[in-house]
């Protein structure tokens, strides 16, 4: 049962990763996205960590997609057009770079599989709420409060790159000084 | 998989579909009872020609909104404009399965227990917000899909308008878990019986309601936040180029965000299903009691769905950049400093909480 | 049969993978964006993968805060696409050859 649940999200997770590579619209691509957030949530549920499951709906798939879809939508970005025959050799090398890089991982997992270091799954209640949450507040606080300030940090940087006669003027602002 | 499983699965697709059934009714009747009352608010009879009273009006708008004919914009992203009133209610319909509707009722004269919830995982309440924020996606893809420059607009005012409020919706919630402890639906209406119905987290937690309130007005797109599709502003917002059949979805999915809002709203802060002196006269874990529960549960989602009702009947809107002002100004500030206020509460009297 | 550890790993690889594929390939600095998104998660599944599988909280409080360092990365990277945008008026990162703007 649990098997067919790993297959079946794990499908639908590398289907919508292959649609935002290959979408030539970005919109698509980020509507794919979505769809990888939604099926890796659904896997983090099968692995006994539905907080964080949550977290990635709330997080990923309902803030920064939205604020990659706003953006999409703001600017009207169109699909991508076929690139210069100077620079198509970059899929072929992505495709080649992509089997070797397959390659590697395979062999690691094929070697620890072989290793007897293994433990067994069985259902884990690390996942709750509460685990988490006296995790944070006692052993992890440290990173938990850096994490405050770079959120900070962050919602400044992004306030003063995106004003009007901000750091970078737009081209016809910038003709005129 | 063995058949105590597959039982369990048939069990709960038969329990979805009872929910769906209940809500869809209920949504249905509200939109019969929003233009009746608005009628009596504004001084006039609403429809009361279809049935006896008006009852059958539901049917006659579905049979209209079924044959109508279904106009597809010629330019629009087809994809697209036929995934988002999908992904609406779709995201409407997700979080039925959390609430709990009453306790256990044990059937008379057999000894088969009922859960009145769907679902019972410890991260209710988490998971209501993330598919709420999800919902977000249908009205932005519906501006944009539909090619037009007055549903991009629209769709993009609605859109900032639900993300600005998602946040003061989950911050005054906040309150609500420290008081609870447990972000499980079930847990926080448990928590809440005893004192006769003083223990309701509305007495504790009160600037927490009245902000919950507001930005689930805005969060469902109602008055006096309707600016992104009333009437008389961008023709009719982000479902202008819908026809038929996907614009009942979106209306369907407006009506149920208003029903979700507020089972949410009697859930955590009208103490979910407790019917003030129900214990003392039946008794826990009888039929009656769990009937009187549930009715009662149902009466105060009512309550909420005739303020929001009255509410469209009496106020004026809000200018879009007067709402954003508001959310993000006012309301936000305000929703921290209630999380302050009981965090402290709860840390000045423990024995209280 | 349970999925087993290795099984976990080879999905967050083959996603990583196509990830990195993607922001050789695309052109588009948001659909690179995405892609590199798209690596993020692929290493959040690994944690919680590993965290799952050892009972350590560890791994899932460190998908946490990857997710906050995604969350503000979103925000000043598309900041920056956005005043980028502005002044160039085109998005594709092959024309975004030279220094001056």
């Amino acid at each position: 049962m649990l098997v067919l649940l790993f297959i079946l999200f794990g499908a639908m997770a590398i289907g919508c990763a292959l649609a935002v590579v290959a979408q030539r619209n970005p919109l698509y691509s980020a509507i794919s996205l979505i769809g990888v957030f939604v099926s890796l949530a659904c896997l983090y549920v099968m692995l006994a960590a539905p907080f964080i499951a949550a977290v990635q709906v709330i997080v990923y798939a309902g803030a920064i997609m939205v604020l990659v879809v706003f953006v999409i939508m703001l600017l009207n970005v169109e699909e991508e057009e076929h690139r210069r025959p100077r620079l198509r050799f970059l899929v072929p090398t992505a495709v080649v770079l992509a089997g070797v890089m397959i390659a590697e991982v395979a062999f690691i997992l094929v070697t620890v599989q072989q290793s007897p270091a293994i433990p067994g799954s069985s259902t884990s209640d690390v996942g709750l709420t509460q685990s988490i949450g006296s995790a944070l507040f006692t052993r992890y606080l440290l990173p938990f409060e850096i994490t405050s300030i770079l959120l900070l940090m962050a919602i400044v940087g992004a306030m003063t790159l995106a004003r009007r006669g901000g750091l970078i003027q737009p081209r016809d602002q910038a003709k005129r000084d | 998989m063995d058949t105590q499983t597959v039982i369990d699965i048939l069990l709960k697709f038969v329990a979805i579909t009872v929910a769906f059934v209940v809500v869809l009714f209920v949504v249905a009747y509200t939109v019969l009872a929003e233009r009746r009352v608005l009628g009596f608010i504004q001084g006039r009879l609403g429809p009361n020609r279809v049935g006896p009273g008006g009852l059958l009006q539901p049917f006659a708008d579905l049979l209209k909104f079924i044959l109508k004919e279904d106009i597809v914009p010629d330019k629009s992203t087809r994809f697209v404009y036929f995934l988002a009133p999908v992904i609406a209610t779709m995201a409407a319909l997700m979080t039925m399965i959390v609430y709990p509707f009453g306790p256990e009722i044990r059937i008379p004269f057999t000894d088969i227990v009922i859960p009145l919830v769907v679902a019972h995982f410890d991260i209710g309440l988490l998971y209501v917000l993330g598919v709420t924020s999800v919902g977000v996606y249908g009205i932005m893809l519906a501006g944009w899909s539909s090619n037009n420059k007055y549903s991009l607009m629209g769709g993009l005012r609605a859109s900032s308008q639900m993300i600005s409020y998602e946040l003061a919706l989950g911050l005054s919630l906040i309150g609500v878990i420290l008081l609870a402890g447990t972000l499980d639906l079930a847990q926080i209406v448990e928590l809440q019986s005893g004192w006769h119905g003083f223990r309701w987290f509305i007495f504790f937690h009160p600037l927490g309601f009245v902000i919950y309130l507001i930005a689930a007005i805005a969060e469902t797109n109602r008055v006096p936040f309707d600016l992104p599709e009333a009437e008389t502003e961008l023709v009719a917002g982000f479902h202008t180029e819908y026809s038929a059949m996907k614009f009942a979805l979106f209306f369907l999915a407006e009506y149920i965000n208003m029903f979700t809002v507020s089972m949410l709203a009697t859930t955590l802060f009208l103490g979910g299903w407790n019917v003030p002196f129900a214990e003392d006269i039946f008794g826990r874990g009888t039929f009656l009691f769990g009937l009187v529960s549930a009715i009662g549960f149902l009466l105060k989602v009512i309550f909420f769905l005739f303020l929001y009702i009255w509410l469209r009947g009496t106020l004026p809107r809000f200018r879009f950049d007067q709402l954003m002002n508001f959310g993000w100004k006012i309301l936000l500030p305000f929703a921290l400093l209630s999380i302050f206020i009981t965090a402290t509460l709860i840390f000045l009297f423990p024995n209280l909480f | 049969m349970e999925p087993q550890l290795s099984w976990y790993l080879a999905l967050s690889a083959v996603l990583f993978t196509i990830g990195m594929a993607g922001v050789i390939i695309k052109r588009n600095v948001i659909a690179m964006f995405m892609c590199i998104e798209l690596m993020l998660n692929a290493v959040n599944l690994t944690f919680v993968a590993f965290a799952s599988f050892f009972h350590d909280v560890t791994g899932q409080l460190f998908v946490f805060i990857v997710m906050t360092v995604a969350a503000a990365e979103a925000a000043v990277g598309l900041g920056i696409i956005i005043a980028i945008f502005r002044n160039r008026e085109t998005l594709d990162v092959d024309e975004a050859s030279i220094l001056k703007l």
